[in-house]
């Protein structure tokens, strides 16, 4: 079976949309790739983090005295060993940041770090940890919005007083701000509505679910340099953030990138690097921390548990009237939730005239919420996607002809702000509409759903150096850690700028002395940034090989061409210089090649994805099944389609596990209860069809080979997708996430005996 | 503090090393015998990136003792490939793009090879119950299972 399948959406490239094997793969098939938990320095010590047992206690005192005495301990931190933040007076965000990392006065969530310790093994430092004596006042706690919105609340940070509301608020609030978007005349687009949905939906907290649990190693030498090794989403950043929490200069502190083993988001923020950094700087040694699951459950971030309303008019002929939305984003223990982007994306798909959405970030005794993949878009997607598909079923149009008449394009006023440039929502939809899968006659408790999402491209700062190598072919030197492909997308972008094979570009990813700057990988834009800086530094390259190839020919650069990898005279009156002959003689010309780009990406674009899915209801055991899923995609242009695919796909099938299975499941006492991947289900082989994929490219004008960012958006529609395919199997609107054999099998009852299944 | 001394093979080869009692396999194949290659994702048996093969079994190395391989013939990633010439599994799994980050590679392809070993053409549900209880986060599966189908039929076409 052939599969590797030739592209043929991208005739006038060469390299650009080929599916070459990924530089990085063979040290991944043959197990010599080393993943931030692979890291062995010698005289490394090994740690193990002390953790809250209670939701939200005050820390009355801490005992490491027995600890510090136990065989092999060398060294134990609590929160009095960081610097206090405030008394420098930084800011909100670093406040958190720091107490995130280890509690102070208070632990806000079970899992919360209150201690760590370093010894000679991993058993050592773990028997330490439980001889460390903690007493604490437990407190009342909040696992919901309503619960900390309601009147009496406990407040998990008093002199909180909610922002961005008038008239200014007296009390102290666990509600953080409010964000609203507002549009139009609400009253005059519902009064033009003959049809209008109010429905109101909930979902749980779901964890990114990457298999590698986080892990740090760091070593301080005596001159006060810290150098860490560990898998994140962006070592520049990780840098940022340890030195913040340590108190130092970003570069007394080195980071070098261990592959990453999954990230979706929650990679982005740091937990590890400030208590290894500081258990080896008081013990002198190098100190490896590793995460195991239930601390990873438990100690990082997941998505928002949400409670939102959504409210829709539309005409009989289909046209969306007014949109108003309430949501409520669970932040975790601090602030910082993704309402503000759901209320930016959740009706971006469509152009509404009249709307007013107010979104409130809401923090609660659970761990501090990191972004997955998209974040706060799907929750909303779930809920403004559902009420459409009702409003479909209403007025008897088929959902996808409902979303063409209502469809953003270029031009098209977005609800937060600017109006789109071009854009490829539409195509989607018809990419869909025109698929087979969208015809295959259901039989008896099967259902077909269909959902549309938006996502932003981020852009950001990229930096990327190119070495001519004396051999003539090229290394390239990015700073954005690759997550899923990206060394394999910047050869082919560097190939197609040569115009040489890509066997010839090696790609690598620098430590944060080895490259300039590069923010995340995230918000969709590796592809799209570090690309547009590493294509930069290729052409930087070029430019430079031409005038020294003009030089040794003793003519104008101007009557010089760059033709596939080599550079001609214009005249033909000499042969051409290859770059591995420019190479040998750049000892004549000026020395050794490089250049460096470094670039803040503008131009960046916009990502939707439409996709349908089939489902049967098993109606004895409320079990649904997946029976076939595509997903129609806008990748502008897909670089490496095999990868490009993979996001999407990858996309698609953690949306299934949050609308079927995945939740934080707590006690009454605030702790988490399934905190394995016993308890949490992430879907498995054996729950999916394969996922179909059509990657649509209407180019982004704003990039230099339009590129979208591709990694996002794919999580978007699944939720309410799976929740319409489950409605029109069924006759029931299920509203709250996840769909369980439990909440199906209630819905399917309730109908039975008269109600509406809701 | 004594520790026991555990004699196996390992990939063919005869390997030695001491270990506490409780020591996971995983642990000791990882920090005694150096094979960072199976990965410890969940500790429980919940996620097969530690698998294994084991005397001829599916392992999941997280879920053994290390002296408990006393005697024991182990098949690590790192055994797989004949020195540079990979197995036609890694091969395939490099064609079809059927990893992204990464991490769970190691597991499937251990998992994958036992499900070969046994049986040598299975149906895609075949792969899917077999690879059930290895977890991967980012490719949702699709390319993982077209990777393993392929190699079936990569093996078919040599013998």
């Amino acid at each position: 079976m052939a599969i590797i399948e030739q592209d043929t959406t991208n005739p006038g490239f060469k390299w650009i949309g080929t599916r070459p094997i990924r530089p990085d793969g063979y040290e991944k098939v043959t197990g010599k790739a080393r993943f931030g938990a692979d890291m062995m320095l010698p005289g490394q010590l090994e740690g193990a983090v002390l953790r809250s047992p209670h939701a939200h206690a005050r820390i009355v005192s801490i005992d490491t005295s027995e600890a510090e005495t136990m065989p092999g301990v060398k060294a134990i931190v609590t929160g009095a060993d960081f610097p206090d933040l405030a008394e420098a007076g930084a800011g909100a965000a670093d406040l958190d940041l720091a107490v995130n990392v280890i509690a102070r006065d208070k632990v806000l969530y079970e899992g919360h770090v209150v201690a760590a310790v370093a010894a000679d093994t991993r058993k050592q430092a773990q028997a330490a940890i439980k001889a460390i004596k903690v007493n604490y006042e437990v407190l009342p706690h909040v696992l919901t919005v309503d619960e900390a919105m309601a009147s009496d609340a406990p407040i998990l940070h008093p002199g909180t007083r909610t922002k961005n509301v008038e008239p200014a608020p007296e009390a102290d609030s666990n509600v953080i701000s409010r964000v609203v978007q507002q549009l139009g005349d609400l009253d005059a687009g519902f009064a033009a509505a003959d049809v209008v949905v109010e429905r109101t939906f909930t979902t749980k907290p779901v964890h990114q679910g990457y298999i590698e649990p986080h892990a740090a190693v760091a070593d301080a030498m005596p001159n006060g340099r810290v150098h860490v090794w560990c898998s994140s989403q962006g070592h520049f950043a990780m840098r940022t953030m340890t030195a913040t929490v340590l108190g130092c200069d970003p570069t007394r502190i080195k980071v070098t990138p261990a592959e990453i083993g999954g990230g979706f988001g929650g990679k982005l923020s740091i937990y590890l690097e400030p208590l290894a950094g500081r258990l080896s700087q008081k013990s002198g040694r190098p100190v490896r921390i590793v995460m195991n699951r239930d601390e990873v459950f438990k100690g990082t971030g997941p998505a928002s548990g949400t409670k939102i309303t959504v409210k829709i008019g539309a005409t009989n002929d289909g046209k969306l009237t007014a949109c108003q939305s309430w949501l409520g984003y669970e932040a975790g223990a601090f602030a910082g939730s993704p309402v503000g982007a759901a209320t930016m994306t959740m009706i971006a798909p469509y152009q509404f005239e009249n709307l007013l959405l107010e979104g409130y970030d809401v923090v609660v005794n659970k761990p501090k919420v990191a972004a997955y993949r998209a974040p706060g878009a799907p929750m909303a997607a779930f809920a403004v996607e559902s009420v459409i598909d009702e409003i479909a079923q209403k007025i008897g149009m088929d959902p996808i002809e409902l979303r063409l008449k209502n469809a953003s394009v270029e031009g098209s006023q977005a609800a937060y702000g600017p109006k789109f440039p071009k854009i490829g929502y539409v195509e989607t939809l018809e990419a869909i509409k025109n698929h087979p899968n969208y015809q295959i006659p259901l039989g008896p408790n099967q259902g077909r759903g269909v959902a549309s999402g938006f996502w932003f491209n981020a852009g950001m700062n990229s930096s990327a150096t190119v070495h001519l190598n004396e051999d003539g072919n090229v290394t390239v030197i990015v700073g954005s850690p690759d997550i899923g492909g990206s060394r394999a997308s910047m050869a082919l972008m560097a190939a197609e700028t040569f115009g040489i094979d890509v066997a010839r570009v090696q790609p690598l990813v620098g430590d944060t002395e080895t490259v300039g700057f590069n923010d995340v990988t995230g918000g969709s834009r590796t592809t799209l940034a570090t690309g547009q800086a590493v294509t930069e530094a290729c052409e930087k390259v070029k430019v430079d090989l031409m005038a020294r190839a003009a030089k040794t020919w003793n003519c104008d650069v101007a009557d010089v061409e760059w033709v596939d990898g080599q550079v001609q005279k214009l005249d033909g009156s000499e042969p051409p210089l290859s770059m591995a002959k420019l190479a040998r003689g750049w000892g004549r010309t000026g020395g050794p090649v490089s250049a460096t780009a470094s670039l803040n990406a503008r131009g960046v674009g916009s990502a939707f994805s439409t996709q349908v899915c089939d489902v049967e209801v098993d109606p004895e055991t409320g079990i649904v099944r997946v029976l076939r899923y595509l997903t129609a995609q806008d990748a502008g242009r897909a670089i490496h389609p095999s990868y490009v695919e993979g996001q999407f796909q990858g996309g698609v099938v953690q949306g299934i596990g949050w609308a079927l299975n995945e939740e934080y499941v707590h006690t009454a006492e605030g702790t988490m209860d399934n905190p394995s991947f016993l308890d949490y289900r992430i879907p498995v082989a054996s729950d999916l069809p394969m996922i179909d994929t059509i990657i649509v490219e209407v180019p982004n004008p704003g990039h230099p080979w339009g590129v979208r960012g591709v990694g996002e958006v794919g999580i978007v529609p699944p939720l309410a997708a799976v929740a319409n395919a489950v409605s029109n199997a069924t006759g029931c609107r299920l509203t709250d996430l996840p769909m369980s054999p439990m909440r199906v099998l209630d819905a399917l009852n309730q109908k039975s005996n008269g109600g509406n299944g809701h | 503090m004594s520790r026991t001394h555990v004699t196996c093979t390992i990939n063919g080869d005869e390997v030695e090393f001491l270990c506490e009692d409780d020591t996971t396999l995983l642990n000791a194949l990882r920090d005694e015998v150096g094979l960072t290659g199976s990965k410890e994702g969940c500790g429980t048996g919940d996620c097969g990136a530690c698998s294994v093969i084991m005397d001829g079994a599916l392992t999941c190395a997280c879920l053994v003792f290390a002296p408990e391989a006393e005697g024991a013939t182990v098949v690590t990633v790192e055994g797989i490939a004949d020195g540079n010439k990979l197995h036609p599994l890694q091969q395939t799994f490099l064609e079809g793009a059927a990893l992204q980050c990464g991490v769970c590679t190691p597991g499937f392809l251990v998992a994958a090879k036992a499900l070969l070993d046994e049986n040598p053409h299975p149906t895609e549900t075949e792969v899917r119950y077999a690879l059930a209880g290895n977890l991967c986060r980012c490719t949702g599966y699709d390319k993982i299972i077209r990777a393993v189908l392929a190699a079936a039929d990569y093996n078919g076409s040599e013998g």
